[in-house]
């Protein structure tokens, strides 16, 4: 397991490439997904002032 | 033909099946994407050159030709949208360049850090590493001019001019390590050739590029419905969508 870890000497390289890996592909799903919920909900609230406004009229 | 690609392009469908699609595409990235870190890091064999090192080539690999193929991918989304002033075509284009963005960045810096214990430095400005710097700054132009112009079907326009532009560079990406013999190795797998490396180490490369084709579809998917909802916010089919989620 140790040895795993060591990656022959690579460790600093192989790892932190891994790790990068994992970062990108999580800031990409993860930030895309809030800004979909966000302008859900700036969509609703703009939709929903839309309808007061034609009540008052 | 032109009726199914109206309805394909309309806010309304792609919306509704783009969800519906999302939870599978992540499905079979899950799978392929473990699949590959396991063969990858642990059934591969060390290099008898590079040791364990070489093993940096699941991700940078991958990254690199996602880089390629995300911004061909754009050309053609950017004539379509030129040519027949597609919508979708448009939102496509500028959701597909962040996704671009980010994985030529992750070709550059694990190619540096790969570069580092094989060619004892973290860059050069070889032909192939400074064609992949170009490519990274045009994605970062193609982002830029869509955020600076305020009408998004101008900023559309413009983007889809500058894409097409900057396709002159992606031969030059290709074909750099052949043209210029430079620091960067040649390919290792093409689809004429035969292979350089046993199966043991292909696979799982090839299973990694499989990952991250999928998981590009994935972040589009979900960048596209975000700048859907965003651009059309006052549409009927929205305001359904809503109405749905709000009782369901």
């Amino acid at each position: 397991m140790a040895e795993f870890f060591y990656m022959g000497g690579y460790a600093f390289h192989v790892w932190t490439s891994y790790a990068l890996a994992f970062v990108v592909l999580f800031i990409n799903i993860v930030g895309p997904s809030l800004r979909h919920k966000k302008n859900l909900q700036s969509a609703s609230d703009f939709q929903q002032q839309n309808e007061v406004k034609a009540d008052d009229a | 033909m032109m009726k199914w690609l109206h309805t394909m392009a309309s806010s309304a469908w792609f919306y509704r099946f783009s969800g519906q699609m999302i939870p599978w595409l992540t499905a079979i990235f899950a799978v392929l994407f473990v699949y590959g870190l396991y063969g990858g890091l642990i059934t591969a064999p060390a290099d008898y050159q590079q040791g364990d090192a070489f093993r940096i080539i699941y991700i940078h690999v991958p990254a690199a030709w996602m880089s390629l193929f995300i911004y061909i991918v754009m050309a053609v989304y950017a004539f379509i949208a030129l040519v027949w002033r597609i919508k979708l075509a448009e939102v496509l284009l500028i959701s597909s360049a962040p996704v671009g963005a980010a994985f030529t960045f992750l070709a550059l810096v694990t190619g540096s850090l790969w570069g580092k214990p094989m060619w004892g430095t973290w860059w050069s400005w070889d032909a192939r590493l400074t064609s992949e710097l170009l490519l990274l700054f045009l994605y970062w132009g193609v982002i830029g001019l869509y955020a600076a112009i305020e009408d998004k079907r101008t900023a559309s326009r413009a983007v889809s001019i500058l894409t097409l532009i900057g396709v002159v560079n992606i031969p030059i990406i290709h074909y750099s390590v052949e043209w210029w013999n430079t620091l960067h190795q040649g390919s290792s797998v093409t689809l004429t050739n035969k292979p350089t490396m046993p199966l043991e180490m292909l696979i799982p490369l090839l299973v990694m590029a499989t990952a991250f084709k999928v998981y590009y579809g994935i972040s589009l998917l979900i960048r596209t419905r975000a700048e859907l909802v965003e651009r059309e916010p006052n549409s009927k089919w929205l305001k359904q969508v809503i109405e749905e989620n709000d009782h369901g």
